[in-house]
């Protein structure tokens, strides 16, 4: 973590201190801002909005959102929706997978790429779906993927 | 912007926008749905900014970036009004020429739409087959309006059922007309919201929740989004509505983390109204207090159960409760709690304008109105349509889908996402209709359906839904967690060859233990997929089984 996200952590756990109530908020703003959740930070947490610890790591472990492991630089993301999956998503993973040699939440150790599985975003009619660090690739092929992903070191 | 204090200063407000526009100046209004976003759309809206400001037309022409349009699979779209003028597949290369075409009141023939098979052309929304076959009540403003601009809300007439509401009408009289317009949950369930808010309104506590379920966790589900997304003001305008009617002096708006134009918009949206005086203390005067905040769901399934939503806004892990207690008279807090889909709080305002009568006019004998369909799978067009509640299927399928794509035949229809339905083929002069679909196996669920084509293996499908569910499941209750995970062990063992007799009767049991004995819907339901699947395509299953007539050794393909 470097200064100027540790500063934006702490500003965020000053926003909510003494808030049991706004947990989520502000263990989701870290998420955005660190993308991942370090164990010393969920401690402060903890002690800021004065709940145990156990009921931070209890969210923190329930929603798919948080991580507590740091992520790659690029967060890769296939859509497992149903539309995606009829239009051969399945297919699609497998090519992602062979291409990272990584499975759903898996990063590699490098750190350059995390991969994510999921649905649904809502973007049926460009499925399958790829997307990296946001960015939306419709329509994918297997045969197409390799190419998106060399385009992110 | 100035807080408004009565009714009369948000009329004039209104007179005084509508004034200052030209209904003459044409307007490029550029779609930034979540596909047309995808398609990068965004390259599109400001490829159109650059053309306009390189030519100083500020004066003669506006470009207005705007929610999902509807026609998903032909994106990014571009709508020119005067004329609804459709473009589509738009790339920024075709910007000047749209410009250009536009200031002479021409039309760029080659981005219209053309008919697949007779190659005919379509120029107005209104000759678009994807289109014309729909009644576009809640979806129809979302061209005509830029989600940041409160402003162009009110230009539609936006805001006036508040007003009317709040000068004319009482709280009894407001509810009396939702009960009349027999106005039903557009999340799943079909529950008549009039009900439920009476029921909310008559419990005896003084605090009362209103909350705008915006989770939208059904898979292949995106059209909340495009309202929520394209349109917020009207889904706040209807949960002040409804907070008026109930008495409730909050309201949450419950809505998913992961789309950046949906939060960006909604809180905008909150912000405006909030300056505008629609938000807050003593509402245009009338002495109604009431305030909203955003939540977000932060990732699972579960969290659109209304039990478990209201947990999570209360900053707890989203664990569902039994319902011995409705949430409607114990929910955020143990206070009554009042929680309607996004569609429906849509709804309310114009049932408010134009009266019940008018509203219980569209639509079959016990689903009144529109609903909103999100249209995709194996069909030609996906998008966003809207049609009236009775619509022939065939209608969505066909006329409005463009029927199955690459020239296949169409197996199954599939509704409600993952706790949803598939009807084979044959069904498809079925209407849409909450109970009906429902008696057929495949209940409207929020919205979703998904044509599924003739390579479709529907014991695949079965599995997939089921690993999907597995996954999202909470854990609360064993029913639910073991139950799924049997029955996905089962399917799994059917897809991979490794089927064996006995199976599906095993199969049979556990949908019926999984789907008594459950906590929540999402348990509850989670068989049903599978029950469609062994009503009408049984034989598929058990071609599965080894010694089977059928004489399936098992291999799926």
């Amino acid at each position: 973590m470097n200064m100027m996200c540790e500063q934006k952590i702490d500003g965020i756990i000053e926003k909510y201190r003494g808030q049991p109530g706004s947990l989520i908020h502000a263990l989701v703003e870290i998420q955005h801002e660190n993308r991942w959740l370090p164990r010393e930070v969920m401690h402060r947490v903890a002690e800021a909005l004065e709940v145990p610890f156990a009921q931070v790591l209890q969210i923190a472990s329930f929603y798919k959102t948080f991580s507590l492991t740091p992520k790659g630089r690029h967060e890769v993301h296939v859509c497992t929706g149903m539309t995606c999956h009829l239009r051969g998503a399945a297919k699609l993973l497998a090519k992602v997978e062979e291409l990272t040699g990584l499975k759903d939440g898996e990063t590699d150790a490098q750190a350059r790429f995390t991969l994510e599985t999921g649905a649904c975003l809502g973007s049926c009619s460009i499925g399958p779906e790829l997307i990296v660090d946001g960015r939306h690739y419709g329509r994918m092929t297997p045969d197409k993927a390799e190419d998106v992903l060399n385009r992110y070191e | 912007m100035a807080r408004l204090h009565s009714a009369a200063e948000l009329e004039a407000l209104r007179a005084e926008i509508l004034a200052g526009r030209d209904s003459g100046k044409p307007c490029i209004a550029v779609c930034a749905g979540a596909a047309c976003d995808g398609m990068d759309s965004a390259a599109v809206a400001a490829a159109f900014l650059a053309e306009a400001g390189k030519q100083n037309l500020g004066d003669r022409l506006e470009v207005r970036t705007t929610g999902c349009h509807g026609y998903c699979e032909k994106g990014p779209n571009v709508v020119v009004s005067p004329g609804e003028i459709c473009y589509f597949e738009v790339s920024p290369a075709d910007v000047p020429e749209i410009v250009a075409a536009t200031l002479k009141g021409e039309v760029v023939e080659r981005l219209v739409y053309r008919d697949p098979v007779s190659g005919a052309k379509a120029v107005h929304m209104n000759e678009v087959p994807f289109y014309k076959h729909q009644m576009r009540l809640l979806i129809g403003d979302n061209p005509k309006i830029d989600p940041m601009k409160i402003d162009d809300y009110l230009a539609v007439g936006g805001y006036a059922a508040l007003v009317k509401a709040l000068s004319s009408m009482t709280p009894e009289q407001v509810l009396d007309e939702v009960k009349k317009a027999n106005l039903r949950g557009r999340g799943g369930g079909g529950f008549p919201a009039g009900s439920k808010w009476e029921t909310t309104r008559n419990a005896p506590e003084k605090i009362k929740y209103v909350i705008v379920n915006g989770h939208e966790g059904e898979s292949a589900a995106f059209m909340d989004r495009a309202m929520l997304t394209g349109n917020p003001h009207k889904v706040l305008e209807g949960l002040i509505i409804g907070a008026y009617a109930i008495g409730a002096q909050k309201g949450f708006m419950y809505t998913r983390h992961d789309m950046p134009l949906l939060e960006k918009h909604v809180r905008n949206a909150l912000a405006q109204a909030k300056e505008y005086g629609l938000l807050g203390e003593n509402i245009l005067g009338s002495g109604f207090d009431f305030e909203v905040e955003l939540h977000f769901d932060v990732g699972i399934f579960v969290s659109g159960e209304s039990s478990a939503l209201m947990r999570s806004i209360e900053g707890n892990a989203p664990e569902p409760r039994p319902k011995y207690i409705r949430t409607s008279v114990s929910g955020i807090w143990d206070k009554p709690s009042n929680l309607n889909n996004v569609e429906t709080w849509a709804n309310v305002p114009q049932i408010i304008s134009r009266g019940a009568a008018w509203f219980t006019s569209i639509g079959s004998e016990k689903s009144r109105g529109t609903k909103l369909i999100s249209l995709s799978g194996n069909v030609v067009n996906s998008g966003v349509v809207e049609v009236p509640m009775g619509t022939p299927l065939r209608t969505l399928v066909h006329d409005i889908g463009g029927g199955v794509r690459d020239g296949k035949t169409l197996k199954a229809i599939h509704f409600g996402g993952a706790m949803g339905g598939s009807i084979p083929a044959a069904l498809i002069d079925a209407p849409l209709e909450f109970d009906g679909m429902s008696k057929l196996g495949a209940p409207i669920g929020a919205g979703g359906l998904l044509l599924m084509d003739e390579d479709t293996d529907m014991v695949e499908v079965a599995r997939y839904l089921l690993d999907f569910l597995t996954k999202e499941s909470c854990g609360k209750c064993a029913p639910c967690r073991e139950g799924m995970k049997q029955m996905l062990q089962l399917l799994t063992g059917l897809t991979e060859g490794r089927g064996k007799a006995g199976d599906l009767e095993r199969l049979q049991d556990l949908m019926e233990v999984t789907g008594l004995s459950s906590l929540c819907a999402l348990g509850k339901t989670s068989p049903d997929p599978l029950k469609s699947m062994f009503r009408y395509f049984r034989p598929e299953f058990e071609a599965h089984i080894p010694g089977n007539a059928a004489g399936g050794s098992g291999d799926t393909k």
